[in-house]
């Protein structure tokens, strides 16, 4: 007979000394693992909720300032500086990796409009309510220097806004006409205007770079072309908007803070409609801010929130908000996608994680593969409902969760009318217009 | 998905003229697409067994230097029935009028699922063990060769495994395996608990209870068993140390333990089939299944759904979610004697006092085969590998394939000591135990356990430390009782019926109000 019994060979199943790691020796036949289903289901439970109870994405606050912060600039080199322009005309360079204040300087009399950080990082401009346009060496002056910009401009208007180009030494400034300057000459080489009478917001397309846009006050967005001599299109909407931001990754695609409490995207080729109408917040959105790899924004709104919205989803991913942060003004995503910074009318800026229960710093292998594991076990699993229940929960100040109430009851009410006009009405005579055309009014070339 | 791995090697300047990028409107040779297609797979891929296969990859579709071509070309082969081992589920039918962010999202998660069943399978060949097995000469058939013979034949540790314990003073014994295989509980009918490590022969407790015993089972491991006693339901330790008196399980004659869930499932006289979650110590759910005394018990370890047999000769299928059956099947003519389940989920084998073994599939609820016994199998185990062992009497038979095929012979057969009373196959070795009137048998089987065992799931050779670490990985993937259904798989299909219900609604809400209408402009 021919017979075979299973037997083995410990010395292949142990490990050999103590300081080895363990051997574990695999199978991957499914019957071995039954319920594959139902365990993932409880890891991307439980991972859903660990997820909850590490978001902690608040991490500092930037004190220092003696007026509500009125705007920001990203360091185009380093991530560590942030540049902060206040109300009462002050401002200052921050280290963000101490948390502390390294430079302070009187930039103008009145509010600091628009600070933009020169592509090269060795100089930044800054444009205020006392009609000049100053730019200003990087660089702390030495021991004993004053504190001189290296340029000063005389504008015969305020200027609102302030942007640079990417490549070229051009800048942009918006007031009563959007202008552009040449950094060599004291008068705007270039101005567009189309019958408005002050503009709030100049933004440069950072992919496309001779694109601008701007909002203005007559409830509309106005692109330009710099090689142009006039304005390229222009898209009129309800109401006002704030500020505009450019997707740095899609070169066509737009995003606009409106007074309606709802950010819109455009595609810049198609203005009649916009992309998607991102809904949540619960009074004006004051600014936005995209993220370095263009999937997701960051929005700033008077309601003391702040929101992250994917580029493509109607609903906000995130709040943050704090007891002591009041109305937010002007918001930023640092540059290596991890952090936001926002500053706000209590003369704070703070500093939050973009992903609020990241772990911060290096991790080892085993911790990046777990972290991966539970991300994706997470997307699996997002669609069932006690998990997307559990994902999705946020706690809201008193004021917002009630506000947010009652604006759902007014836009069912509006919707529930509209409903009974066309119901009784001649079939034709009232259309439906969709969520997204009913913002835009018309758009003119 | 371009082909990165085409792209990573690097060109061999030698001998080759430069081609202009390949543009996508272009039409590319069917080789050279496999080839990449291929490539770009085996590049992104953990490569374990892929790096010799790679440059095989990129050479495909093109000339060597010396003329010749691949006389393999393209990615090693898999045979079907391995790939068929891991196959999931189906691809999903797509409609036309989906959405195309659905669509992609759908193809590109089926792509890489099949990617991930394609590289388990070629994993298969890696695995270190392989089956027992046993093969008579030309006349001799299998159940005649003794368990002397066969461990005189085998090496010295496998036949170490064939052992007899003499326990003849307190009763017939019934056994339980450790999931790992690694550790043996003895439950004597007068009192007597033993738990071995029976491969080293090491007593861990011996205790005596001091009550009659109906059943004995491991917990989630060798930390913890659970002993019916007479009157209520016992738990202890490994050491022999009473944990837990639990008086609400009371009269209970079998248990089953479902690993995945933490939970032990107890049939009672009472006809009361109770679960309890050992991990946090409370009662899940008490069904008073009306039948009568539940003697014959037995879970489904694909789905976790318990079996009773009863003496109508039905068998009931239960879950904690329902108050009644989900399944009541009439399988025998008699009462039943022992049902088990074979570790897919696909197979149940019956026997009853009509002297009838059947089979069934338990999936399409369809009878496969009945057998006659001439006297009848009062205890029945399936192995992992699919071996059916049947006890009548203190004869234990061991068939081999009952389910697929129709069994003429057994494939071994063993005379025991005294009438078998317990019966088990330990789980990763070819080993049969039976607890029997004279004690305990250990009998070699070869070909009955799983060759490859998983170290992640049960490592027989895990230490304190791996043991520790893996109780609180399992305890943390616990499934909810909730879930416990005919159909694992429930939770990772969309619910239809929920939607089509909903939209009923919707349709009827309308049509009531539109019908309204009607009445109001006739009017």
């Amino acid at each position: 007979m021919k017979v075979k019994v299973l037997s083995r060979n410990p010395d292949d199943y142990v490990r050999e000394t103590k300081l080895d790691i363990q051997r574990v020796p695999r199978n991957y036949d499914p019957t071995l693992h039954p319920f594959e289903v139902n365990r993932e289901y409880t890891r991307a439970l439980n991972a859903t909720k660990l997820e909850r109870v590490f978001a902690k994405p608040f991490l500092a606050s930037l004190d220092g300032h003696k007026d509500g912060v009125n705007c920001m600039a990203k360091h185009a080199k380093s991530l560590s500086k942030l540049l902060s322009g206040s109300c009462d005309g002050e401002l200052k360079v921050w280290d963000l990796t101490k948390h502390e204040c390294v430079r302070t300087l009187q930039a103008h009399e009145g509010f600091v409009r628009g600070i933009v950080v020169r592509f090269c990082g060795t100089s930044f401009f800054t444009a205020g309510d006392d009609k000049t346009i100053k730019q200003w060496k990087m660089e702390s002056p030495g021991y004993g220097e004053e504190e001189e910009p290296l340029n000063t401009i005389l504008g015969k208007t305020v200027f609102t806004g302030l942007d640079h180009h990417q490549k070229d030494g051009v800048f942009a400034t918006c007031g009563q006409q959007v202008d552009i300057w040449d950094e060599q000459r004291s008068s705007p080489i270039r101005s567009f205007t189309w019958g408005v009478d002050s503009f709030s917001a100049v933004r440069f397309n950072p992919v496309e770079t001779e694109l601008l846009a701007s909002c203005a006050s007559d409830r509309s967005i106005v692109l330009y072309d710099m090689r142009e001599s006039a304005p390229l299109k222009k898209v009129i909407m309800t109401m006002r908007s704030n500020t505009v931001c450019w997707n740095p990754m899609e070169a066509y695609y737009f995003t606009c803070s409106n007074e309606d409490y709802n950010l819109y995207t455009y595609d810049m080729r198609f203005l009649d409609r916009p992309i998607t109408v991102h809904m949540d917040h619960v009074s004006a959105v004051l600014d936005v801010d995209y993220s370095p790899t263009g999937k997701e924004f960051v929005s700033a709104s008077f309601d003391k929130t702040i929101r992250i919205f994917p580029k493509d989803g109607g609903r906000s991913r995130e709040v943050y908000h704090t007891k002591r942060m009041q109305h937010v003004i002007c918001v930023k995503w640092s540059a290596d996608n991890k952090f936001i910074l926002s500053g706000s009318d209590e003369m704070n800026i703070r500093l939050w994680k973009a992903n609020a229960a990241e772990k911060l710093g290096v991790l080892t292998p085993r911790e990046k593969v777990a972290v991966n594991y539970s991300q994706k076990l997470k997307e699996k699993f997002q669609h069932h409902p006690q998990i997307r229940r559990i994902a999705h929960h946020r706690h809201l100040p008193k004021s917002i969760f009630h506000q947010t109430k009652e604006l759902r009851v007014m836009k069912e009410a509006r919707r529930r009318k509209e409903r009974n006009v066309r119901k009784h009405s001649r079939p034709g005579a009232v259309p439906v217009v969709s969520e997204k055309e009913k913002h835009v009014v018309t758009v003119v070339k | 998905m371009a082909s990165p791995g085409k792209a990573s090697v690097s060109d061999s300047h030698v001998g080759k003229k430069k081609k202009p990028p390949a543009r996508y409107w272009q039409e590319e040779t069917d080789g050279e697409k496999k080839g990449a297609e291929d490539g770009g797979r085996a590049a992104e891929e953990e490569p374990r067994t892929q790096k010799p296969k790679q440059e095989e990859h990129q050479r495909e579709g093109k000339r060597f230097i010396s003329g010749k071509s691949d006389p393999f070309p393209g990615p090693a082969p898999i045979p079907e029935d391995r790939l068929q081992k891991f196959k999931r589920k189906e691809k999903t039918k797509k409609h036309r009028r989906q959405h195309y962010k659905l669509r992609d999202i759908i193809t590109r998660s089926e792509e890489a699922s099949e990617m991930a069943q394609k590289q388990a399978a070629r994993f298969d060949i890696l695995l270190p063990e392989d089956a027992g097995f046993l093969e008579g000469d030309e006349e001799e058939d299998t159940y005649t060769i003794s368990q002397e013979d066969i461990a005189d034949a085998v090496d010295i540790t496998s036949g170490a495994k064939y052992f007899n314990l003499k326990l003849s003073q307190f009763g017939p014994y019934r056994v339980d395996y450790s999931k790992t295989g690694r550790h043996l509980l003895l439950g004597g009918r007068r009192g007597h608990v033993a738990c071995v490590d029976w491969q080293s022969k090491q007593l861990m407790c011996e205790i005596n209870v001091m009550e009659s015993i109906n059943d004995v089972k491991w917990l989630h491991s060798e930390t913890m068993y659970a002993v019916a006693q007479k009157k209520w339901l016992h738990i202890y330790d490994s050491n022999g140390i009473e944990l837990h008196c639990i008086r609400k399980f009371n009269d209970v004659l079998r248990m089953q333990f479902l690993p995945y869930h933490f939970l032990l499932a107890t049939a009672s006289a009472s006809s009361f089939l109770k679960y309890l979650d050992v991990s946090v110590g409370k009662e899940v759910t008490a069904i008073c299944t009306k039948t009568g005394r539940l003697d014959v018990m037995c879970q489904n370890p694909h789905n976790a759904i318990i079996h009773l047999g009863h003496p109508n000769g039905t068998v009931t299928l239960w879950s904690p979610n329902q108050k009644e059956a989900l399944v009541k099947m009439l399988c025998h003519q008699g009462g039943v004697r022992s049902v088990t389940v074979d570790k897919s989920g696909t197979y149940m084998v019956t026997s009853g006092m009509d002297k009838k073994l059947k089979v069934y599939d338990i999936r399409a609820l369809k009878p496969l085969q009945s057998y006659f016994l001439p006297a009848g199998a009062s205890c029945l185990s399936l192995s992992q590998r699919g071996l059916l062992s049947a006890t009548t009497g203190d004869v234990v038979q061991v068939y081999k394939d009952v389910c697929n095929t129709p069994v003429t012979k057994p494939y071994m057969a063993h005379r025991v000591r005294g009438t078998a009373w317990g019966l088990s196959f330990c789980p990763f070795e070819d080993v049969l135990g039976v607890g029997h009137g004279d004690g305990f048998t250990s009998m070699l089987v070869p070909g009955a356990g799983e060759p490859n065992f998983d170290g992640l799931d049960a490592n027989p050779y895990r230490s304190a430390k791996q043991r520790q670490e893996w109780e609180v990985k399992a305890l943390l993937e616990k499934i909810q009782p909730e879930l416990i259904s005919l159909d694992p798989c429930e939770l990772g299909q969309v619910d239809q019926a929920t939607f089509q219900q909903r939209h009923q609604d919707r349709v009827q809400a309308l049509v009531s109000v539109w019908k309204n209408l009607i009445v109001l402009l006739d009017t």
